[in-house]
């Protein structure tokens, strides 16, 4: 018996390491299950307390897109709020500083710093830029991204493409795995999307990243069945 | 809406905005500037062509329209197209969403023109989708002629804004906010 225990410990012994890390590995798993399935679900939010967000404005008609939507929201629920547009893109931060200090303007109350951030990121590649160059870019915006995510560590992210979102929603979902901080994360996909999900809301899909993505037309709902439909934003 | 209506009727003067937004689009203005468009734009009754060119390349043809042809102007890029839009009778656009909602959103007739030179080309998914629910005509470069020619404003069906209620009453509900 107690021969039999010591064998049994002595070949144990070598792949201790290895069992401590499929041990571990199984924990990641089941942390990224349990992550997936909760996000699925509401949240029971029973102190009402706001929630901080960060809206992520893709550029153009995607930023005119998500600010219909910003319109459309509670401003004291959804406080504070934090835009983000990528930094070759000058005019989304402009539309989203006219809406907040028509919120002030309606409140009366002259709080825009207060309520709302106006930030930038780099972007991972520009358009035509070639592949080789974009890797160092890319490692450059994702660290970007990560270091503006540990700052704002938002309780509700808002995006709807372009890829500007995606390494942001990567990082919160690494948040929400690793207990650091619990994001729900919404991607509305664009107007312009009838037929196919984009490739953020693709990926944001099929990863199951977003906790809700919402479609405009209801045949891109009926081909993605995880999503949707809402009607149109705009 | 109304202004379209009232284009229609007393005003003598109807311009037709043509934009290409941010992108190079040559093969739209190409297609405004012939004969055959401009002679068919000028027999439905509009007076002046102003195109908005952006980062082409292709430079059209001015007309003050002497002849009793219609007058043709060009820019490149302004800060005030609202403007533009709110004042034309008929717009041709390419097939960005900001363009399009912004100018069924005003009421105005609408020609989407599809830049076929694009990669991955989206966007005639929404112009093709609009037009198919007839708030929009939609047209190639090629087919831009036949389009105007065949066009009847009458059978357009005006868009009415969308509404982001919706999407905010599923968010708020997720969570865990009451309705209002």
């Amino acid at each position: 018996m107690e021969k039999g225990n010591s064998c049994c410990f002595s070949i144990m012994m070598v792949p201790n390491s290895i069992v401590v890390l499929i041990a571990i590995n199984i924990i990641i798993v089941i942390r990224i299950f349990y992550v997936i399935h909760q996000s699925s679900k509401p949240l029971r939010n029973l102190s009402l307390e706001p929630v901080s967000t960060l809206i992520i404005l893709g550029s153009g008609g995607h930023t005119a897109e998500m600010l219909n939507l910003i319109r459309g929201l509670q401003k004291n629920r959804f406080t504070p709020r934090v835009y983000v547009a990528a930094s070759t893109d000058n005019m989304s931060l402009q539309k989203a500083q006219v809406l907040e200090a028509s919120v002030v303007d309606q409140t009366g109350a002259g709080k825009v710093k207060e309520a709302a951030q106006f930030m930038q990121i780099y972007r991972s590649r520009e358009v035509g830029q070639s592949y080789l160059t974009s890797v160092g870019t890319t490692l450059i915006a994702l660290v970007h991204a990560l270091f503006l995510m540990i700052k704002i560590r938002p309780q509700v992210i808002l995006c709807n493409g372009p890829g500007t979102c995606f390494p942001l929603c990567v990082i919160a979902f690494l948040f929400k795995v690793l207990g650091v901080r619990w994001s729900s994360i919404f991607y509305v996909e664009s107007i312009a999307r009838v037929r196919r999900l984009s490739l953020s809301g693709l990926l944001l899909y099929k990863l199951r990243i977003a906790d809700l993505i919402f479609v405009q037309w209801p045949q891109l709902q009926r081909k993605y069945p995880r999503t949707n439909y809402v009607g149109c934003l705009m | 809406m109304g202004g379209g209506v009232d284009d229609n009727g007393v005003k003598p003067k109807k311009t037709v905005f043509v934009t290409v937004g941010t992108t190079c689009f040559d093969a739209l203005v190409k297609a405004v500037d012939t004969q055959e468009v401009t002679e068919e734009l000028s027999r439905k009754g509009y007076t002046h062509l102003v195109i908005q060119m952006g980062r082409g390349t292709y430079i059209p043809t001015k007309s003050a329209g002497e002849d009793g042809g219609l007058t043709v102007d060009y820019f490149t890029f302004s800060s005030s197209i609202a403007e533009y839009l709110k004042s034309a009778s008929l717009v041709i656009s390419h097939a960005g969403s900001g363009s399009i909602f912004e100018t069924l959103g005003l009421g105005k007739p609408l020609i989407v023109v599809v830049n076929e030179d694009l990669m991955d080309n989206h966007q005639s998914e929404l112009a093709e989708e609009l037009a198919e629910r007839k708030h929009l005509f939609y047209a190639r470069p090629q087919t831009l002629y036949q389009t105007i020619e065949g066009m009847n404003l009458e059978t357009l069906i005006p868009y009415l804004p969308g509404d982001a209620m919706p999407v905010a009453k599923i968010i708020n509900r997720f969570l865990g906010f009451p309705d209002d």
